[in-house]
């Protein structure tokens, strides 16, 4: 929070409240009042989002409306003649006004009359024809109009969730991308902090330098006297693991270990012959090949199934780094154990599979 | 001169707005003139149950003459009505209907009113949306003024409002904002006004550390005084200072002093005192970080006053007018009206030593300037001493003429909150 160093005389409140609005409009970007956010926090997407009010119908309804035949038009049809203008259901009327027929066209013309009301009901019943015919196409457009919203509404409620979708698919993707980066960064900085004793490896295989953040203290360390007493050198579980309830693979191991830790003093434990036969050489080759084939090593417990001790202590029993960290792993190595360590691990995760070989 | 003053409720236990408004002014004008109080006997301001004894009593040196209640308020009828008025076309027997609901209906003190009006010179009454202002003020308007004590809800949106507003000898508003509001409802512009406010009895040597002491509070708090109420804002105020507390100042406090109307959250920075004295209250005020003022609805806060007077500081929610406008006039507070806001704010506070001080510095002199006694009082007498010399002009004053019988009951009202809305809003700052 900054000062606000004010005179008391020129105090200006409103100019400190425009200073906060400011300061909270460029943390949050769009300054939403509590009741929009309120607003836009309670609207359910489901409720625009549910498939289920898609129907499956939707496009025999809209046959159906398009091709629904209309009824033939039967207008009322009724005449005009003269016998309208006299007839009667009564017989007494109807001849009373027969016999005064003549006296009445006398009196005037009764024929104009009734052709133009003849005429009139012809053209009464064109226009309720037309009238007919226009009530059931306006009829049959909002029938259709109906089904036009639904399908636009069922569009958009599409298209949004395919946006969606879209979006998800975008973060999942760069999220896969950052990680597989992450992993390609890490498996070269696991290669890269492989060491090896001088006369082994690197004396017949030069070793690419590593990346240089990741590489571990060059200067060989002298391996601490292995005395059985005092495992300081190792990781706990390997030092609280007496040497008489390993394994016998575990304990094969263990002797694969010993053979490249020369410093060793015999009698502690540990032999000087290498058991598998195999160069230093041979043996990256072949944790190469399986570092591709098997991805990001193995689990833990899978570790564990190898049957060695050491690799309970190994890099392999770590934690996975923070992802999106590419150091994290490298820090980890640095902090696990020194370069002879880093041999040793790598040689027992690799070879956990060897005593079975054997 | 004799003055009375006609208030709801009225009594040395009673802490609410206006009575205590009312009971500042008639005991500092009782140094001046002959005053009475008129009042009820009522207690509560809910049920406006007869509690008091009928009897004229003194209270700091004041005559007290209380009245009965006719009948208590109809919790459930009153709110109808209010819903009826508020939001709905209506007529003007309806808001008859509503005030009657509404109360404190007390036939015996309206018609001591309307019997010994020529006994005083003038009567103050207090709060213009109860009964016995509405009905008072019809009494007697030559001698009526009227200290409304109007917020901005949907009551100075009825239709009765207005006619009392212009009806009345002089207005004595609390704040500016209320004058506004008043003036444009009523458009009274010629009836004599003056924004006076009310003063406080401000002890000249708090002891904030007693109060740490007593209460075992250390380190820095924000304060909160007054009923602890939904419609106080103390809702609103709980959930923004819980949920923005990873953001607030290290180890900053609530703490509540009040009434306890709303379940107060269980949490170890917010501490509730209870219902103090006012030595505690003053002292607490004194040795608080800031004074936190939630309300959405005042005409004027006694108690930001106060923490003025004390040199501290005030966050007020800016939604209400009033107070926000306070806090710009005063320079010595601020306002907030979203989370955001009463973070950043309340940080700019309690973090900010030189914005603390110049506000503190700011409230005294605000408050000096403007809320001392000496200042009120004078605003008071100056107000008295000219109606007394237009009294002395002959010119007669008269309150207009309710409706008729048919004319009261035409549902021609528009809702109360329509007429609100299209009130103007906003601080004033001239």
């Amino acid at each position: 929070m900054a000062d606000f160093n004010i005179r008391t005389d020129a105090v200006d409140v409103e100019q400190i409240m425009r200073q906060i609005r400011a300061r909270i409009q460029e943390k949050r970007g769009v300054d939403y009042t509590e009741q929009q956010i309120q607003e836009l926090a309670n609207v359910k997407l489901e409720r625009f989002l549910d498939p289920k009010g898609v129907r499956s119908d939707l496009v025999g309804q809209f046959k159906q409306a398009r091709d629904r035949k209309l009824e033939p038009f039967q207008p009322e049809q009724y005449g005009f003649d003269a016998t309208m203008l006299y007839g009667s259901h009564r017989g007494l009327i109807r001849l009373f006004r027969k016999l005064l027929n003549p006296f009445l066209k006398l009196l005037f013309n009764p024929n104009p009359l009734i052709q133009v009301l003849h005429k009139q009901t012809e053209i009464n019943a064109l226009y309720e024809k037309q009238f007919y015919l226009l009530r059931e196409k306006s009829q049959q457009r909002d029938d259709v109009d109906v089904l036009y919203y639904e399908l636009v509404h069922n569009l958009v409620l599409e298209l949004t969730r395919v946006g969606i979708e879209n979006r998800n698919l975008k973060m999942r993707l760069e999220s896969l991308s950052s990680r597989m980066d992450f992993d390609e960064r890490r498996g070269r900085a696991l290669e890269g902090v492989v060491q090896f004793r001088p006369g082994t490896g690197p004396a017949r295989e030069p070793v690419r330098q590593p990346a240089r953040a990741f590489n571990p203290p060059v200067t060989p360390t002298p391996r601490p006297v292995a005395v059985p007493s005092q495992p300081v050198a190792v990781s706990p579980s390997v030092a609280v693991s007496p040497p008489a309830a390993v394994s016998q693979p575990a304990a094969q191991s263990a002797s694969s270990q010993a053979a490249d830790a020369p410093q060793l003093p015999p009698g502690t434990g540990t032999g000087t012959d290498d058991q598998s036969g195999e160069s230093g050489t041979v043996r990256r080759r072949r944790r190469r090949r399986r570092g591709r084939r098997g991805g990001r090593g193995r689990t833990p417990g899978e570790m564990s199934a190898g049957g060695t001790p050491t690799e309970i202590g190994s890099s392999g029993d770590s934690p996975t780094p923070p992802h999106g960290d590419p150091t994290a792993g490298a820090a980890f190595e640095h902090d696990d154990a020194g370069p002879e360590m880093e041999a040793d691990s790598g040689s027992g995760e690799d070879e956990g599979p060897e005593p079975s070989k054997q | 001169m004799k003055l009375a003053v006609v208030v709801q409720r009225y009594g040395a236990d009673i802490n609410g707005g206006a009575e205590l408004h009312a009971r500042y002014v008639a005991e500092h004008l009782s140094r001046h003139a002959e005053v009475e109080v008129l009042t009820t006997r009522a207690r509560d301001y809910v049920t406006w149950r007869d509690e008091y004894p009928a009897a004229t009593e003194q209270i700091n040196g004041v005559p007290v003459r209380r009245f009965p209640v006719d009948h208590e308020r109809d919790v459930g009828v009153f709110g109808r009505w209010s819903e009826h008025v508020f939001g709905h076309h209506h007529s003007y027997l309806d808001e008859l209907k509503w005030l009657d609901a509404e109360g404190p209906r007390s036939t015996a003190l309206l018609s001591h009113v309307r019997s010994a009006h020529a006994a005083y010179d003038y009567v103050f009454f207090f709060s213009y949306r109860y009964y016995h202002a509405y009905h008072g003020v019809r009494a007697m308007p030559s001698r009526a003024i009227l200290v409304p004590t109007a917020e901005r809800d949907e009551a100075i949106g009825l239709a009765i409002s207005p006619r009392i507003f212009r009806g009345v000898r002089a207005l004595m508003y609390n704040s500016p904002e209320e004058r506004r509001l008043i003036q444009a409802v009523s458009n009274n512009h010629d009836v004599p006004g003056v924004v006076v406010g009310i003063g406080s009895a401000i002890p000249d040597r708090p002891q904030a550390e007693r109060f740490r002491q007593k209460y075992g509070i250390t380190g820095r708090f924000a304060l909160y005084v007054g009923r602890i109420d939904q419609n106080k804002g103390c809702k609103e105020l709980f959930s923004f200072f819980l949920n923005g507390l990873e953001a607030l100042p290290r180890g900053l406090q609530l703490v509540l002093i009040g009434k306890e109307m709303l379940p107060i959250p269980k949490h170890p920075r917010v501490r509730h005192l209870g219902f103090l004295d006012d030595q505690d209250k003053f002292d607490a005020l004194a040795a608080a970080d800031l004074l936190l003022m939630p309300s959405y609805y005042e005409s004027l806060s006694m108690v930001a006053l106060e923490a003025w007077a004390l040199g501290t500081p005030v966050l007020a929610n800016g939604k209400c007018e009033v107070l926000r406008g306070q806090c710009i006039r005063s320079k010595a507070g601020l306002y907030y009206e979203t989370q955001a806001e009463f973070i950043e704010t309340l940080r700019a506070i309690a973090e900010s030593r030189g914005l603390n001080a110049a506000f503190g510095a700011n409230g005294r002199q605000f408050f000096q300037r403007h809320y001392s006694w000496p200042v009120i009082e004078q605003k008071y007498l100056d107000m008295l001493h000219r109606l007394k010399e237009e009294d002395g002009k002959g010119r007669t004053w008269g309150m207009e003429p309710e409706p008729g019988f048919l004319a009261r009951r035409r549902r021609i009202l528009r809702p109360a909150v329509d007429v609100v809305s299209e009130l103007p809003s906003g601080p004033v700052l001239n």
